[in-house]
């Protein structure tokens, strides 16, 4: 009797040590975002001094004014939404597009493109990046958001995501639609697109968070600080002098990550589940 | 699969069913695939398979991206691999997928275990928490890192000299500099690999634990013998997608460091953006860049043939 119930309180000591010990793992996780939060509400002698702080003794919105007039962020933030959002929605459409004709229109040569799309995955961007950008300035798409859109227009990790899901959908309903004569465009848009919604919004947050949060893009097809995006507009603030405005960079920095912590709120299950799913494929 | 013949059943669309001839019916069709493929191939094709090829014409060429181009053969890649700053760059990325990859891994598994017991209250609570950072960039996620670590002002520096532990300036340090552009990759990528170790662990059915428990098995012979096993594939490719991950770093050693100091960050993908557009010594670039697409190429294959016996396993 006496052992069960010191077991039991054994049990309960270790679950209670276990739960300390992720809740200094999950404070340590937190830290750098803490010190973006707080530091952005700093005054520049706070930020400077010694012994650090953590917390602000006196609030202030001074950073956040100091980065508007730093740089172009308004222009910035307008840019970095139209530049993840641009790529998301081509993306979704294109890719979607596509998926359908892979996954429901039989057509000879389909497996071989197949193929030929998951094939191209294998390619990072990084080692194309040279004739992409000898493209785009071909174009005369350099600091325009023409090129920093069209060449993700498309991706083939979209195309074969989408395909998958498009297959687990049943047949029945498109080949009842087909039979009442619907086009395939009709039945695209009215009976597969309302019933992927799930996969879709899945890769589009993925989509928007990768290109969100992409430096190197940005920083190749845009040479004028006025077409950058949030995040290689912030690298410009370190300048060579080595003085770092820490201040201004995290008020910067949180007005980077809020519209995305903001999407994680609302959708925060799928969220999860969506990096889970594209990582397991 | 063999090509497709006549055989093989296909839907007649109704155009065909329609009564207009079946001639016309089929061209139709092919214009109606043609349509829903296009914009995606044409984007494809353009941006992808194009920049592929010509990125290996460049890297035999003396490109500049001004006048002439001639062809040089072989001497950008002898370059490549002769030149002890680009070779270096390569050890260096090397070190770094050396210092991420294991670490990130290990870690998450980790976490991916704790968030996956039943024992840990809130369980929800952390899943949430632990994944946030995977929301915030590799520049943003640099800068904060930057400033915890600052020699003058930076919180974490002081803590640890609270504690004792005089790390300097580790970012100014030629040893200390590639560890820490690789502690910031891995605070913001575990998260990304724990979700993926947690989705395996849950389709671990929780009767193997009941019946490795019922046979004596303690913790660590439980995870030895069923965890790990189980897990196989998923480590396999969460290795393989971490050490990818790792070729290609860029974004915080851009912003900490800038590749320094005395090159000792300098990766291979900051090499390229070097070479290509500061330098605009493009032929090299590329053939640089052709390395770099080889060493992916070989382990996105390594992962294919992995994923596909993991398909095999789960049907």
């Amino acid at each position: 009797m006496t052992s069960l119930s010191s077991r039991v309180a054994a049990r309960r000591v270790g679950s209670g040590l276990f739960f300390v010990a992720m809740l200094v793992v999950a404070l340590l996780v937190l830290l750098p975002i803490v010190i973006i939060v707080f530091t952005a509400f700093k005054p520049v002698a706070e930020v400077n001094a010694f012994p650090p702080s953590l917390v602000p003794g006196d609030w202030t919105l001074d950073n956040f004014t100091r980065i508007f007039t730093e740089l172009p962020f308004a222009r910035l933030i307008l840019n970095s939404f139209v530049f993840a959002g641009g790529v998301t929605l081509c993306a979704l459409v294109f890719d979607s597009l596509a998926a359908y004709a892979l996954a429901r229109m039989d057509f000879r040569g389909s497996r071989v493109l197949l193929v030929i799309i998951v094939a191209s995955l294998m390619i990072p961007f990084q080692a194309t990046l040279i004739p992409i950008y000898q493209l785009v300035a071909e174009f005369g798409w350099v600091n325009t958001f023409w090129g920093l859109i069209i060449p993700r227009a498309a991706d083939a990790f979209g195309i074969f995501f989408l395909r998958q899901f498009f297959l687990s959908l049943p047949r029945d309903l498109d080949n009842a639609a087909r039979i009442d004569g619907a086009s395939e465009f009709r039945i695209f848009r009215s009976i597969v697109l309302p019933n992927a919604v799930p996969a879709l919004l899945t890769l589009g947050i993925y989509t928007f968070v990768n290109n969100w949060n992409d430096l190197l893009w940005p920083l190749v097809f845009t040479t004028k600080q006025e077409m950058g995006t949030i995040t290689s507009g912030l690298t410009l603030l370190t300048g060579p002098s080595g003085i770092v405005p820490y201040g201004v960079m995290m008020a910067g920095s949180l007005i980077a990550v809020v519209p995305l912590a903001v999407m994680f709120l609302f959708v925060q299950r799928r969220f999860i589940e969506s990096v889970a799913s594209t990582g397991l494929k | 699969m063999t090509a497709p013949t006549a055989s093989r059943p296909r839907y007649r669309p109704p155009a065909q069913l329609g009564g207009r001839g079946p001639i016309r019916g089929r061209a139709k069709r092919r214009l109606q695939i043609a349509a829903f493929l296009a914009p995606a191939l044409a984007i494809l094709a353009l941006f992808v398979f194009w920049p592929m090829l010509s990125a290996l014409r460049l890297s035999f060429t003396d490109a500049s991206g001004f006048g002439r181009e001639q062809y040089i053969g072989l001497e950008n890649y002898v370059e490549v691999f002769t030149d002890p700053d680009i070779v270096r760059s390569m050890g260096n990325t090397l070190l770094y997928a050396v210092l991420f990859a294991p670490a990130a891994i290990v870690l998450a598994l980790l976490l991916a275990m704790a968030i996956n017991s039943p024992r840990l209250p809130l369980r929800g609570v952390f899943r949430t928490w632990l994944f946030l950072p995977f929301i915030v960039s590799l520049a943003v996620a640099a800068f904060a890192w930057q400033y915890l670590l600052d020699p003058q002002v930076g919180l974490l520096n002081y803590w640890l000299q609270v504690f004792g532990v005089r790390i300097g300036n580790v970012l100014q340090d030629p040893v200390l500099a590639m560890p820490t552009v690789a502690l910031v990759a891995v605070w913001k990528s575990f998260p990304f690999y724990m979700i993926v170790f947690l989705a395996g662990l849950q389709e671990i059915p929780s009767s193997l634990y009941e019946a490795a428990k019922m046979d004596g098995a303690g913790p660590w012979s439980r995870f030895r013998n069923v965890t790990l096993p189980l897990l196989g594939n998923t480590t396999g490719f969460v290795v393989i997608i971490a050490t990818i991950a790792a070729l290609q770093a860029f974004d915080q050693i851009y912003v900490m460091t800038g590749g320094g100091p005395y090159k000792s960050t300098q990766t291979v993908v900051m090499q390229i953006y070097q070479s290509g557009f500061k330098d605009l010594d493009l032929g090299f670039a590329s053939a640089l860049s052709y390395v770099l697409l080889v060493a992916t190429l070989v382990l996105s294959l390594v992962q294919f043939f992995i994923t596909s016996r993991r398909e095999k396993d789960a049907s």
